[in-house]
């Protein structure tokens, strides 16, 4: 519908021009990820230690040169000049280019590590050779292809953390908010699991952060057998494992809202917030996008919770006299347990959930109620009326692998930051469900000052339209919200404020806002 | 089925379209020759800054008009014809209407300056101005300096606009610093300020004299009358703006300024209303102004409106005056009444403070005899509409207002507090020795 578009093709004109510090700070970037990218076609560099210390600190310090090129000579303030017209930010070439390269990256690194340079019970070639000194300077073992991409998702992670915090270097929500995530992914995520595995070689690579469903594998066998041969460190872990999310989590989530963990903590919220950053305005608003993101999350959540019950089932034995827990008892405890949660919800918050969500909710429950009854009725064997293994490997396939990588990150610049966040992540979808129904948190919306400008939804990564409250003097309460605060950051009028309150008046649906008429605003609001 | 018909599909004739259609089933049609689909004004800006995209500043989607039977009609209203209760639309067809509302906006002021219809110079107000804009200054190769004549809010946003493509601005201010018509000085010095930190070429107490047209009829540069010539290829006209009435001359419908209405929002002609920018009240409602051209008073009179329309009838009966706008990169929010020195009556006292470094300032007006609290001012500090909303029916004083400051305050969570420098600052001044109080939730929400 515009006409005018064309002048904006023109090429190299401000703001969407990069200045020289721009340039020649990605080349350097871009001559480190070279080194990378050499290294892939088995170019033996001699001292690889060396090469890859230059290699990172090359990214590093391009990423960081070229964020104090873009930001540092200008006013502290929003910094979104130019976004809609850049070619990378906007659905442009560039951004098909880097999203084509990411999407094949990651099926490389999930399907085909041997391309990388991963050799089983060898020594390793190509990029992860080059990574070897790391990994043995940390754990003391050659690197996988998971520490290299660990050890590449922590540079970015702390390389773009650095960009985003000069970028919003006005607001000291975001720059507290962004050394968490930098912290707890080079510590917690990267160092800590490393070390461990140095000076306890039975405990199973443990990122103590990422908790179930975010981490599906955690209760497999394998693991829960090396947690208890570990002795009483492997056992507190269990345990914190199972802490975490049925009691920690829901506390922190109760007093703070999910963003304790999406914004603050999550290793995959920090890359989207981080690096994933310059993409944050392409999520789909429409409220299309809304409905299937409710019902592919809360899939996602019901598979997990499946696969999950179906692999702790198929281990365990069934005889009360080896150990208290036993197939039986397992499943009727996950039975009793949802069916706790799912009378809750229907008896106290029943009116707080959308028409199609209460659907949904029966719905699902109906289907697990069903499997678990069927199962009993079935006899042994399979578990409900799968292989448990199966589950396990399906689930890891699409939504461990193609979901959260290939997809999620891969797809970062055409379909923007959280795709995995908002249409994938099981852990989420669980958090999302306390938030928006026990929890202090919320955006509150400053009385009648929203102009509608929209800039709130359009930099909002989760798609969630909020100049729509905004605009109706609502505050926002939304299961998909992670408190990034960018909303409330690029309001042009003050008008959004990420607290945590009382939860009377927390959801406050109005019709006519404050300043008008006191008499109108009676008779509208409280019919 | 009653026919009710919109002119103009701005802020004020999109509420009072919502509001109708949820409390009746009455037929709606909006017309607009500007867009087809509602979008917010004061958003244009941030489409040139690249912010967004114009479809991000259509606050609904387009599936949302149909859904609600909200009529679309795009097309410009030449005529009407109250007598036969029939607009004529300029392509020549009819619509007929049982009640009509007008709420048609503004259009940019011109005031007769030599040179002000030349190719180049324009005005920021439409979405064609927006586009116009874009042909005439798309990067600073075809606009190599651009002159914007009017210290007012939709200057300094035109002037922020251009400096994101690298073009040079010169800021031509007829008063003797920023907009303070209507900020105390304090603040008008600090936006001053601001506006230089930006590298705006801000030219305070000057008039444009005339706009030179170079042989094309371009406008090639500008007098002022303190003898300067600027060469420029866009002149930006932010004079203020005026109802956009001019349609309505011959119809019978009694023009001001812009059209008059009474409380009620009713003109002279019984089932024809107008609200928003264009609607002019007999006398001016308390300190306001009969035309209020501001983005909430539109909303507003849409929200009154058309409960009269559903059959209750409703006032335009405003609350507390509030406002915002954003200076660059300082935020402004304003509750209640603070008048510049020009404006100010002789019993309204002003608390000022700001910032030794940080561009953050607020002034607070009260009483001087009885200390009753007026209305605040903030710069840089965000406030809670609510509780100041509050305290102005409760008619708290000053002091009051100074020990509970934190409860007001809506700043992002970790921000810098600035609540004890403030009321240090005042007790030095006033001679008190206020203490803060903590912020409670409770006080914050509870029901006044």
């Amino acid at each position: 519908m515009s006409t005018y578009d064309n002048n904006m093709a023109l090429t190299g004109e401000p703001p969407k021009a990069l200045n020289t510090g721009q340039k020649l700070a990605t080349l350097l970037g871009m001559s480190g990820l070279g080194i990378l990218v050499l290294n892939l076609f088995n170019l033996e560099f001699p001292n690889s230690g060396l090469w890859l210390s230059i290699s990172l600190v090359a990214i590093f310090i391009g990423v960081v040169w070229f964020a104090k090129a873009a930001y540092g000579h200008k006013s502290k303030g929003i910094k979104n000049d130019g976004v809609w017209f850049k070619s990378m930010s906007s659905r442009g070439i560039l951004a098909w280019i880097a999203g084509i390269a990411l999407t094949g990256f990651y099926i490389v690194l999930y399907f085909y590590p041997e391309y990388l340079g991963l050799v089983k019970g060898g020594d390793n070639t190509g990029v992860i050779a080059l990574f070897d000194p790391l990994s043995k300077l940390l754990s003391g073992n050659p690197a996988s292809q998971w520490f290299v991409y660990g050890a590449l998702y922590t540079v970015a992670i702390l390389a773009f953390g650095i960009k985003f915090i000069w970028k919003y270097r006005h607001n000291t929500y975001e720059i507290v908010r962004t050394i968490s995530v930098m912290f707890f992914q080079t510590a917690f995520a990267f160092i800590i699991p490393e070390i461990m595995a140095r000076l306890n070689g039975d405990l199973p690579y443990y990122d103590l952060k990422n908790m179930w469903p975010l981490n599906y594998y955690n209760f497999e066998r394998y693991r829960i057998n090396s947690f208890i041969d570990a002795g009483d460190v492997g056992m507190a872990m269990l345990v914190f494992g199972i802490a975490s999310i049925f009691i920690i989590s829901p506390i922190l989530t109760y007093k703070f809202g999910k963003r304790w963990y999406c914004s603050w903590v999550c290793g995959c919220g920090g890359l989207a917030e981080t690096a994933g950053d310059a993409f944050r305005q392409l999520s789909d608003k429409s409220k299309s996008a809304w409905k299937i993101e409710r019902w592919v999350v809360h899939s996602v959540v019901v598979f997990v919770t499946l696969m999950t019950t179906a692999v702790i089932y198929s281990y365990l034995g069934n005889d009360t006299s080896k150990y208290w827990l036993t197939k039986s008892t397992f499943l009727i405890g996950v039975g009793t347990l949802l069916t706790a949660v799912f009378a809750w919800v229907m008896i106290y918050k029943r009116q707080e959930l959308q028409k199609d969500a209460r659907y949904g909710a029966i719905g699902y429950f109906v289907i697990i109620m069903a499997l678990i009854g069927f199962h009993f009725f079935s006899g042994e064997g399979n578990v409900f009326i799968f292989k448990s293994e199966s589950l396990r490997k399906t689930y890891s396939f699409l939504i461990g692998s193609i979901f959260s990588g290939v997809i999620g990150t891969g797809f970062y610049p055409i379909l923007g930051n959280r795709v995995w966040c908002r249409f994938g992540c099981p852990m989420a979808a669980i958090l999302g469900f306390q938030q928006r129904l026990f929890s202090k948190f919320r955006i509150t919306t400053n009385g009648g000052q929203c102009i509608s400008c929209g800039n709130c939804s359009t930099y909002c990564e989760m798609g969630i339209d909020v100049r729509a409250y905004a605009q109706k003097g609502e505050n926002i309460v939304r299961s998909s919200c992670v408190g990034c605060g960018i909303c409330s950051a690029v309001c042009p009028r003050g008008v959004l404020k990420l607290e945590n309150g009382p939860l009377e008046g927390r959801i406050n649906p109005t019709e006519v806002l404050l300043g008008n008429d006191v008499d109108l605003m009676d008779l509208v609001n409280k019919k | 089925m009653e026919h009710i018909v919109i002119i103009g599909n701005g802020i004020a004739g999109v509420t009072a379209a919502r509001h109708i259609r949820k409390n009746s089933d009455k037929k709606i049609t909006i017309i607009s020759t500007e867009t087809d689909y509602f979008f917010s004004r004061t958003a244009l800006m941030y489409v040139y800054m690249g912010h967004m995209k114009f479809e991000h500043t259509q606050p609904y989607e387009n599936w949302f008009w149909k859904k609600n039977r909200i009529n679309l009609v795009k097309g410009y209203v030449s005529k009407v014809d109250h007598a036969n209760n029939t607009l004529v639309l300029s392509e020549g067809t009819n619509v007929a209407y049982d009640k009509l509302i007008i709420a048609v906006g503004s259009k940019p002021n011109k005031f007769g300056w030599p040179g002000q219809d030349l190719n180049g110079v324009q005005g920021l107000y439409h979405r064609q101005d927006l586009e116009q804009l874009e042909q005439n200054a798309p990067n600073n190769k075809v606009c190599k300096r651009a002159v914007i004549v009017g210290g007012g809010l939709i200057g300094i946003e035109l002037a922020e606009m251009l400096v994101t493509r690298n073009i040079p601005v010169t800021f031509l201010v007829r008063e003797t610093s920023f907009w303070n018509g209507v900020l105390p000085k304090g603040e008008s010095q600090m936006i001053n300020e601001h506006i230089l930190e930006h590298h705006i070429d801000l030219r305070l107490a000057t008039n444009l004299v005339e706009i030179i047209a170079d042989e094309n009829g371009r406008a090639k540069a500008v007098t002022t009358d303190k003898g300067d010539t600027i060469e420029c290829n866009v002149v930006g006209l932010t004079a203020g703006v005026s109802p956009n009435v001019d349609f309505l001359k011959d119809s019978g419908i009694e023009l001001g300024r812009g059209v008059k209405v009474n409380r009620f929002l009713e003109t002279n002609i019984p089932g024809v209303y107008a609200i928003g920018d264009c609607a002019e009240q007999h006398e001016a409602i308390g300190n306001r102004r009969p035309i209020e051209a501001v983005w909430y008073t539109g909303r507003m009179m849409g929200e009154a409106l058309a409960q009269t329309i559903c059959g209750t009838k409703t006032p335009y009966n405003p609350g507390h005056w509030f406002n915002s706008a954003k200076f660059l990169d300082i935020e402004y929010q304003t509750y209640g009444w603070v008048f510049s020195e020009r404006n100010m009556k002789e019993t309204e006292q002003h608390f000022h403070w700001r910032h030794p470094n940080e561009n953050l300032c607020i002034t607070i007006a009260f009483c001087h005899k009885t200390k009753k609290f007026l209305g605040i001012n903030t710069f840089g500090i965000r406030m809670r509409h609510e509780i100041f909303d509050r305290w102005l029916t409760e008619e708290r004083d000053v002091d009051y207002v100074i020990a509970y400051l934190k409860d007001a305050n809506f700043d992002p969570e970790f921000y810098g507090q600035y609540e004890e420098e403030i009321i240090a600052s005042y007790n030095s001044e006033m001679n008190t020795s206020i203490t803060p109080k903590k912020k409670s939730w409770k006080r914050i929400f509870a029901k006044a």
